[in-house]
């Protein structure tokens, strides 16, 4: 029972950042129906760039206070995050819009190697461990053998992530940003015909979804405490497996895929082996893919002639 | 003055891209702590390259469109005569590198820049197959790679069968493999298809990772037998092929024969494709590269017209493996890793899926480049001595595909002769062509 308790808290922080990232890649299939392979490498790239500001606040600028200081590298990365995937959509994604099929695929896959490569070179092969942040722990029972704790930056990691993704409900659902959003992922001809601008309103998704994906990587960072350039490629996978599950193109679908795969994850590594726990994940990828092509809770796909 | 404005911004963007990861390197301390070691010169000349850049870009002239060209009459003669000399140097290269480096010399040429690409050309025009012909993008081309290795690595550690009978066998249960990996996903759309392959790929990475008992895990295994000519070991002693052809014994004539034999393998790969693409089946992949929904509704069995070309690629990759792990002495399962199989993408995608010079081209400039780029010791007295011009390989290939993505779709060699055509066969450009769903 203790460890089901643990494992549960473990599963459901896990499952927040994988969350996350799925959001980048469901918002960016159901606007432009493309496999964003860089996105996994792009959340990467945001753990480095949280990484380089905190050091660069505790050793440029003397600034130690946890709170302050995760808030600043919090708005800052995700604010270069978001700058770096504009560029990204720019360049390499833009003209291929009416490219066949498989080329902004595989555009997408030259940038992810372009990225974890130009990290490495930029910053070394070695792991890279942060300096400790919310290192308290809260013991919750204290069982026979078994210790249930719930740390502080479990909870930071739950909260943020609900937090942001209030906020972002709202921009998707309140805003006029957000009503263009749907309107090109129901139909992007019609919308640019009604006046939406659907270059800009994919830009803004994103630059959204680095975002997310820049929050997912700080979280990473204070969570692991480490990362290394090539960190980018197995939890794209698991989040773009969470985007599936959930049925992609579905918002909320990404959240519950996301939760699903961290418990699904945590859950293997306890009670069967945490050698094969990525087996597990690329399994209920290719599984949901062919008996289940439109996840949980998405949308059929049905192709038009 | 309006021109200024678009670089300024350019110059401000590129700062705001180079100012962590590029500005600041972190490193490690004596106390074993990271610092920050700052690099602010990068960021400036990152900045004035973004800067001059968009600023001769605004000065070029606006480009008209292109007229759209009449069809590209060349003569198919000229590329025939073009492969032909190739194919000559390729042949006569052991004897020229012989004959120029000397025989210690010619080891690095023979092996680095002869067996090494012939490998890569190989497994190249294997996944060329599947994703050149048949219009399938497989992600997981490594894992038959590593079947096929492991098949010999295996069976000859374990049983001890020869690498004349290993061969076949490898390449027979690596299309097993692709068969039985095939057939679930097969019916899925090209991009799911993609992740499905790579999830394969992986996977079959982790077993041969954790499967300690059998494939000794990350350690790999070590030992494999060498190849022998048709019985004769390359060895020193009596029995061994120097003796038996009265030649002095020179551990060169073990590369030259393996030079020989990838060369054969590529070749052998090379002519089954280029016959299958004259007969029903060949003309069934580049129909289901065009126009999926089409065949369908011709009654083409999809499905199977796709098993084929997977099951033919992971063939050839299952070949490729076997003399990978003949060629090593040693596999482990970090070999199959997915930069692999992306490297292998790559090539296809630059060469120009579905061409088989150019993706042969294409595998001699990246392979071949790479390892050229290991003698650019030079550029360390120009960069400092921790510059490692050999890290940029993989940087450099991911923004080649990109860029081929964006400004020649079709890869190096554009245009293609119709494989079937009526009366005088034309060359097709790459604008006459529009690609379906793949």
């Amino acid at each position: 029972m203790e460890l089901f308790l643990q494992q549960l808290i473990n599963g459901v922080t896990l499952g927040s950042i994988y969350g996350l990232i799925a959001i980048g890649y469901t918002m960016v299939f159901g606007i432009i129906g493309m496999v964003n392979f860089a996105h996994g490498d792009v959340f990467m790239l945001s753990a480095f760039i949280a990484l380089i500001l905190l050091l660069a606040l505790q050793q440029m600028l003397g600034v130690f206070a946890p709170v302050l200081s995760f808030l600043i590298i919090l708005v800052g990365a995700m604010a270069l995050t978001g700058l770096w995937n504009y560029m990204i959509e720019r360049l390499a994604y833009r003209r291929l819009r009416g490219s066949f099929r498989l080329a902004p695929l595989i555009s997408a896959i030259g940038m992810s190697i372009f990225l974890s490569n130009f990290v490495y070179v930029m910053q070394g092969p070695r792991n890279k461990a942060a300096p400790p942040m919310f290192d308290k722990v809260i013991k919750l029972t204290s069982g026979s053998s078994y210790d249930v704790t719930l740390s502080y930056k479990q909870i930071l990691i739950v909260v943020v992530t609900a937090s942001l993704l209030a906020v972002f409900w709202f921009i998707v659902q309140k805003t006029p940003l957000g009503r263009a959003q749907r309107a090109c992922e129901q139909d992007a001809k019609m919308a640019a015909l009604l006046g939406v601008d659907v270059d800009r309103t994919i830009s803004a998704t994103f630059v959204i979804g680095a975002a997310l994906a820049a929050v997912a990587g700080v979280l990473y960072l204070t969570y692991y405490g480490v990362v290394n350039s090539q960190d980018g490629f197995v939890p794209g996978v698991k989040a773009f497996t969470a985007a599936v599950l959930g049925g992609i193109g579905s918002i909320p679908g990404a959240v519950l895929g996301g939760l699903l795969i961290g418990l699904i994850e945590t859950f293997w590594s306890a009670y069967f082996s945490a050698d094969y726990k990525d087996v597990a994940a690329f399994s209920i990828l290719a599984i949901t893919l062919i008996f289940m092509p439109s996840g949980l809770l998405g949308r059929p796909d049905v192709e038009k002639v | 003055m309006n021109a200024l404005w678009p670089a300024l911004r350019a110059a401000l963007i590129a700062a705001g891209l180079a100012f962590p990861v590029v500005a600041l390197r972190t490193d490690l301390n004596m106390d074993n702590q990271l610092v920050l070691e700052p690099r602010w010169s990068w960021m400036l000349a990152a900045m004035a390259l973004a800067f001059f850049g968009k600023l001769a870009l605004g000065a070029l002239p606006a480009r008209k469109p292109k007229a759209a060209p009449a069809q590209t009459a060349e003569p198919p003669a000229r590329t025939k005569w073009i492969a032909r000399a190739g194919l000559a140097l390729i042949a006569l290269w052991p004897f020229l590198a012989l004959f120029f480096a000397g025989p210690s010399g010619a080891l690095k040429w023979i092996d680095n820049y002869g067996v090494q690409i012939l490998i890569y050309v190989m497994l190249a025009w294997g996944l060329n197959i599947v994703v050149g012909l048949a219009g399938l993008l497989d992600l997981g081309y490594v894992a038959f790679y590593a079947v096929g290795a492991y098949a010999y690595a295996l069976l000859s550690t374990q049983y001890g069968v020869s690498f004349w009978i290993c061969l076949p066998l490898a390449g027979i249960l690596a299309a097993f493999w692709g068969v039985l990996l095939g057939f679930p996903v097969l019916r899925l759309r090209g991009d799911y298809l993609a992740i499905v392959t790579l999830a394969f790929g992986e996977i079959i990475r982790i077993v041969l990772t954790n499967f300690s008992s059998l494939t000794n895990g990350d350690a790999g295994i070590a030992s494999i037998p060498r190849a022998t000519f048709f019985g004769l070991p390359f060895t020193a002693g009596p029995n061994g092929f120097a003796a038996f052809f009265g030649l002095k014994f020179s551990p060169i004539h073990r590369i030259v024969f393996l030079y020989y034999l990838i060369l054969a393998l590529a070749l052998l790969t090379n002519f089954v494709t280029l016959r299958l693409r004259r007969l029903p089946i060949g003309r069934a992949w580049e129909a289901l590269r065009e126009d999926e929904i089409a065949c369908r509704a011709l009654g083409l069995d999809t499905t199977k017209v796709k098993l084929t070309a997977f099951a033919l690629g992971a063939m050839f990759g299952g070949f490729a493996g076997a003399f990978f792990a003949v060629r090593q002495g040693f596999v482990s399962p970090s070999s199959f890793n997915f930069m692999e199989s992306a490297t292998i993408l790559a090539i296809v995608v630059l060469g120009g899926r579905g061409s088989q010079i150019g993706v042969a081209l294409a595998a001699v400039a990246i392979i071949g480049g790479s390892e050229i780029l290991r003698e650019f010791d030079f550029l360390k007295t120009i960069f400092g001595p921790d510059f490692d011009p050999t890290q940029y390989r993989m940087l450099l290939v991911g923004l080649a595909m990109v860029a081929m993505m964006n400004w020649r779709p079709r890869g190096l060699v554009e245009t293609r002769a119709p494989t079937v055509s009526f009366g005088q066969a034309r060359q097709i450009g790459a604008d006459m062509v529009k690609e379906g769903h793949g």
